[in-house]
C-alpha cells in the first residue's frame, strides 16, 4: 500500500463494501490500475456488506447450494411484489440474470458458499449463503484485490469531488486531491447520518424526533457524504429521501453495528404492547420475515418509538433464540413492573387479548387458525392465550437497515446528469439500489444489486479508461 | 463415588453464583448466546451446528463444546461481533481459556491438575529430571561421557528389561491417568448411545484432522485472515511420526521377545526404517507448528497457553532430534551421551503426557465422539423459520 499519489490512478473507487470490491476486481480484472478509498480503518472496514449472509439467485435447476429452482419470472414477480412496483424492470431483469452466473467469478475470488444456514430452511432454494456471513466474502475479496495488485487505503474518507461537465475530475481525501480517469461511488446511503435521519423523519404530532430513537444496523461509516455532493454536483436522483428499510429490533441492541443478532422473532407468538400497555398491530398477520420490516415502522410510530413483545412459557423453543435475556416473571404484574408498564392497564389489555382467543390446531410453521374475536386489533394467526407463567418480554425499537435515496442509473450503471449518463463516473450498491429497490426489502437481493451492478460499474470504468486513452491516441 | 462429584460439583457451583460457572465458562456462555442468535458461522466446523441444538448453556455443555473447537480461528475472522465490536466475540479464545480450565480439573489424581497453571515450568523441571536421571545412570556404567565404541549396542549401557520396565511403567502411568481424567470427562458431557457408524465418522474426524479443513477445503486461519492446510499437514506429520516411532518401538519389542533379535538393528531394518520415517515426520511436524505458532494471531487461541503448547513442541522436537541423532551417532564414542539425552527426553515426554499439551487430542477426540452421536439424535427444538 502506498501513500504516494502523486500520478493519477486509472479508476477511483471510492467505498470499501461488496459493490466497492466488486468495482475494483473487475476493474483491476480489465487492467486498469486501481485505488480503493475505505472510510473505516481495516478493523471496520466493509460496511453493510459485513452484516450480509446471502445473495439471491437466478436459476433454473438445482445449483450446488441451491434446492430446485427459481426462475426469472419468479424473482421478478417477487421483487415487483416487495417494491410495490417501484423498480425499473430493464434494472430488475438485468441484475436478476446476472445473479444467475456471478457465483463462479465470487468463487474466484475467494468466497465460499454453503446451504442456507439452520433456521432458514425457507432460503434454500432462492439464496446462496456465503459460509462464514459476510465479513468472510468481504475479507476474501480484500485478499485477492490486494493480491491482484489494487491499491487499497483505509481511514480515508472523501470530503468532496470535483465533477465539471458530467465528468469526474478528482476526489478529496483529507486535504488531499486524488486524480483518477474514472470513478465508481459505491460509498453506501446516509443512515449512520444522524442529522440527516431525523431531518428525513422530522417531527410527530407529540413533538418527537423519532430518528433519534432508532439503532442503526450497520456500519456508523455510511454518512452520505457522496450523496450529498452529487446533489451539490447536479446529478440526477431517485428514491424518497426521507424513506429507509426500517426494522424492529431488541431495544438494547447498540448504536450501530447490532447486525443479524439483534432481531427479534418471537413477535408473531405473542402480542406487542405500546409504553401504555396498549396492543397496537395484528401480530400474526403473517410469517415474521415476512413482517419485520413493516414493525420497524410500527414501532416507529408509538410514542417513544418503543414496544414490548410479550410472550409466556409455551412460546419458549420456538423462534430463533434473541441475543439478550427478555425480561422474565412469574405474574404479569410483575413483568409490567420490569418494564416500567402500568400493571392494571397491561394485565386488562393481556385478558382483554386472551378472552379474545379462539384457539384451533397451533401450527407456527402455518398460517393456523388460532385467532382473536372482539379484540382490537385483531391477531390472525397464532393466537394463544398468554397463560403459562413464566412470562417473557423483549424490549422494541426501530433499526435502520439501509436508505432508498439513490442515483439515477442505466444499464452501464453510469450517473446521470439531467438526463444524460456520465462517460466517467458509475455509481454501485446502495448508492443506486433504489433503482431496483425503490421501497421493500427481500432476503439478499441487496447484495443481487451489489455484485452485479458493482461489477457492470467496474467494467465500464474500466472501459472508460480505456476510451479515454484512445481518445488520447487520436489527439 | 459418582454422586459425590455431583454434589462436589454443585456446591462449587452454588459458591460460584447462580449459573455455577466459572468466569471463563461465563464468557462461553455469554458469547454463545451471541452466536446462536447470528448462525453465520455454521459451515465452518461441528461447534456450531452443535450449539444449535441448544438455547441454554450449562457447564457441561460448555466443556464439551469448548474441547470441540480446534481453535481454527475461522470465525474469528469471519465474525462481525468480533473485537474492536463492543460484543466482543471472540470464539477461539473463549473456548482456549475454558480448555485450559478443564484439562487440569479433568487431570488424574486432580491435585497434579496444578502441573497446568505454569505448563513451562512442569516440562522444565521433567525434562530436567529425565535428562539428569539418565545422564547419572550413564555416568555410573560408562565412568564417563564417552566411551569406547559400541557398535550401536545400547543395551550394553541399559539393560533392555531396564528400559522397557522403567518406561513401560511411565507410559502405564500415563495411560491411566488420562483414561481415568476423560473417563470423568465423558461422564460429564452425557454422550448417549454410541453406534458404530458415529464411532466410524468421529475416528475419520479425529485421523484426518477433519475441522482444520475451514469447512470448505482451504483450511484454517493462522496470522491473518488467509487460509491455510499447514496447520492440518504440521499435525499429521506429528500425529503420524508419533506413530510411526510408537510402531518402531513395538516391532523391535517383537522382534526382542518373540524372534529372540535383540537391537542393534540394520538401518534396511523394519524398526530402523519405522523409527526414521517417524522421527522425520516428528522433526518437519513439530518444527512446522511451532512456527506457526510462533505467527499465530494475537487473537486467536489463549495466549496463557503458549507456554505449554511450545513446552510440549519443544519435547518432541527434541525427541526425534536426538533419536535421529542417536542412530547417526550409535557406532561412535558417543552413543552412550546421546543415549542418555534421548532416553531423557522420552522420559520427560512420558512424564507429562498425562498434565500437557498432549492431552488435547484426547478430550479433542472424546468431544467429536460425542458430536458424532449428538448429531445422529433428533433435534429437540422447533425453532421455525426466522
Amino acid at each position: 500500500m502506498s501513500d504516494n499519489n502523486s500520478t493519477a490512478v486509472d479508476v477511483l473507487v471510492i467505498g470499501g463494501g461488496n459493490a466497492a470490491l466488486c468495482a475494483a476486481l473487475t476493474a483491476r480484472e480489465a487492467g486498469a490500475s486501481v485505488l480503493l478509498l475505505e472510510a473505516a480503518p481495516r478493523a471496520w472496514r466493509g460496511g453493510n456488506s459485513s452484516h450480509t449472509r446471502n445473495l439471491r439467485c437466478m436459476h433454473d435447476a438445482p445449483q450446488d447450494v441451491l434446492t430446485e429452482a427459481y426462475p426469472e419470472e419468479e424473482f421478478w414477480q417477487d421483487l415487483r411484489k416487495v417494491t410495490g412496483g417501484n423498480t425499473n424492470e430493464r434494472l430488475a431483469r438485468l441484475a436478476i440474470r446476472q445473479s444467475a452466473t456471478c457465483r463462479s467469478w465470487m468463487r474466484k475470488h475467494g468466497v465460499h458458499f454453503q446451504p442456507s444456514l439452520s433456521g432458514t430452511l425457507q432460503l434454500s432454494r432462492t439464496n446462496a449463503f456465503f459460509m462464514g456471513g459476510g465479513k468472510a466474502l468481504v475479507n476474501a475479496y480484500y485478499r485477492s484485490a490486494e493480491a491482484l495488485g489494487v491499491r487499497i487505503r483505509y481511514e480515508s474518507p472523501v470530503d468532496r469531488v470535483e465533477v465539471v461537465d458530467g465528468l469526474f475530475r478528482a476526489a478529496w481525501v483529507n486535504g488531499e486531491r486524488i486524480k483518477a480517469k474514472s470513478c465508481v461511488m459505491a460509498a453506501g446511503g446516509f443512515e449512520s447520518n444522524r442529522e440527516w435521519l431525523r431531518e428525513a423523519w422530522g417531527q410527530n404530532a407529540d413533538g418527537e424526533w423519532p430518528a433519534d430513537n432508532f439503532a442503526i444496523r450497520g456500519t456508523r461509516f455510511n454518512q452520505g457524504v457522496l450523496l450529498k455532493a452529487m446533489q451539490g454536483a447536479g446529478a440526477d436522483f431517485i428514491g424518497d429521501p426521507s424513506q429507509s428499510h426500517c426494522v424492529a429490533i431488541d431495544a438494547r441492541a447498540p448504536l450501530y453495528d447490532g447486525g443479524i443478532c439483534t432481531r427479534i422473532d418471537c413477535v408473531s407468538l405473542g402480542i406487542v404492547v405500546n409504553k401504555f400497555a396498549r396492543r397496537f398491530y395484528d401480530e400474526g398477520e403473517d410469517f415474521w420475515p415476512k413482517r419485520y420490516a413493516i414493525w420497524g415502522r410500527l414501532v416507529a410510530q408509538q410514542p417513544g418509538q418503543v414496544g414490548y413483545s410479550i410472550i409466556d412459557a409455551k412460546a419458549i423453543g420456538h423462534f430463533m433464540p434473541p441475543v439478550f435475556p427478555g425480561a422474565r416473571a412469574n405474574t404479569l404484574e410483575e413483568l409490567a413492573g420490569q418494564l416500567g408498564l402500568d400493571a392494571t392497564d397491561f394485565v386488562r389489555t393481556v385478558a382483554d387479548y386472551n378472552a379474545g382467543c379462539r384457539v384451533g390446531t397451533f401450527d407456527h410453521t402455518a398460517l393456523d387458525d388460532c385467532h382473536t374475536a372482539g379484540v382490537t386489533p385483531a391477531k390472525t394467526h397464532w393466537a394463544l392465550p398468554l397463560d403459562t407463567a413464566p412470562y417473557y418480554a423483549y424490549p422494541l425499537k426501530p433499526g435502520i437497515t439501509f436508505t432508498y435515496l439513490g442515483l439515477k442509473v442505466n444499464e452501464e450503471a453510469a450517473v446521470h446528469f439531467a438526463g444524460q449518463p456520465s462517460r466517467n463516473l458509475f455509481v454501485a450498491g446502495e448508492m443506486m439500489a433504489g433503482n431496483v429497490l425503490g421501497q421493500g426489502y427481500t432476503a439478499g437481493v441487496g447484495m443481487t444489486i451489489g455484485t452485479v451492478f458493482g461489477r457492470i460499474a467496474g467494467a465500464q470504468a474500466a472501459a472508460a479508461v480505456m476510451q479515454q486513452g484512445a481518445e488520447h491516441a487520436h489527439a | 463415588m459418582h454422586m459425590l462429584e455431583q454434589l462436589v460439583g454443585q456446591a462449587r457451583g452454588l459458591a460460584a453464583g447462580e449459573t455455577g460457572l466459572t468466569e471463563k465458562e461465563g464468557e462461553v456462555e455469554r458469547i454463545l448466546k451471541i452466536c446462536n442468535a447470528c448462525r453465520y458461522c455454521e459451515g465452518f466446523c461441528a461447534v456450531f451446528p452443535a450449539m444449535t441444538r441448544r438455547l441454554e448453556f450449562g457447564q457441561a455443555d460448555i466443556h464439551y463444546l469448548a474441547n470441540l473447537c480446534h481453535n481454527c480461528g475461522s470465525c474469528l475472522h469471519a465474525c462481525q461481533y468480533a473485537p474492536p465490536h463492543e460484543f466482543a466475540v471472540n470464539v477461539p479464545q473463549a473456548m482456549a481459556r475454558v480448555r485450559g480450565e478443564t484439562y487440569a480439573s479433568y487431570a488424574w489424581p486432580r491435585a497434579f491438575g496444578g502441573l497446568y497453571q505454569n505448563n513451562g515450568l512442569t516440562v522444565a523441571l521433567a525434562l530436567a529430571a529425565g535428562l539428569a536421571l539418565f545422564l547419572v545412570l550413564t555416568l555410573q556404567v560408562t565412568g564417563g561421557l564417552l566411551h569406547a565404541p559400541l557398535a550401536g549396542n545400547f543395551y550394553a549401557i541399559f539393560p533392555h528389561n531396564t528400559l522397557a520396565l522403567m518406561f513401560g511403567a511411565v507410559f502405564g502411568f500415563a495411560g491411566l491417568a488420562l483414561s481415568l481424567g476423560v473417563r470423568r470427562f465423558w461422564r460429564e458431557i452425557s454422550p448417549g448411545e454410541m453406534s458404530g457408524e458415529a464411532g466410524a465418522e468421529a475416528a475419520g474426524n479425529v485421523l484426518q484432522l477433519k475441522y482444520l479443513d475451514g469447512g470448505h477445503g482451504q483450511g484454517c486461519n493462522n496470522a491473518d485472515d488467509a487460509f491455510t492446510l499447514l496447520r492440518r499437514r504440521f499435525h499429521h506429520f506429528t500425529f503420524y511420526g508419533f506413530l510411526l516411532c510408537f510402531a518402531a518401538t513395538g516391532v523391535a519389542t517383537l522382534y526382542h521377545y518373540l524372534l529372540g533379535l535383540p537391537a542393534p538393528y540394520a538401518l534396511s531394518s523394519l524398526p530402523v526404517l519405522l523409527g526414521s520415517a517417524g522421527g522425520i515426520g516428528l522433526l518437519i511436524g513439530p518444527a512446522g507448528l511451532l512456527w506457526l505458532n510462533l505467527k499465530r494471531h494475537p487473537l486467536q487461541g489463549d495466549a496463557a497457553q503458549k507456554p505449554m503448547d511450545r513446552g510440549f513442541i519443544a519435547l518432541l522436537l527434541l525427541t526425534s532430534l536426538s533419536g535421529l541423532a542417536l542412530l547417526g551417532l550409535r557406532d561412535t564414542a558417543a552413543m552412550g551421551l546421546f543415549l542418555a539425552v534421548h532416553l531423557g527426553v522420552v522420559m520427560a515426554l512420558f512424564l507429562t503426557l498425562p498434565y500437557g499439551k498432549f492431552a488435547h487430542g484426547i478430550f479433542r477426540s472424546a468431544s467429536l465422539l460425542k458430536w458424532s452421536i449428538e448429531k445422529r439424535l433428533p433435534n429437540k427444538l422447533q425453532l421455525g423459520s426466522e
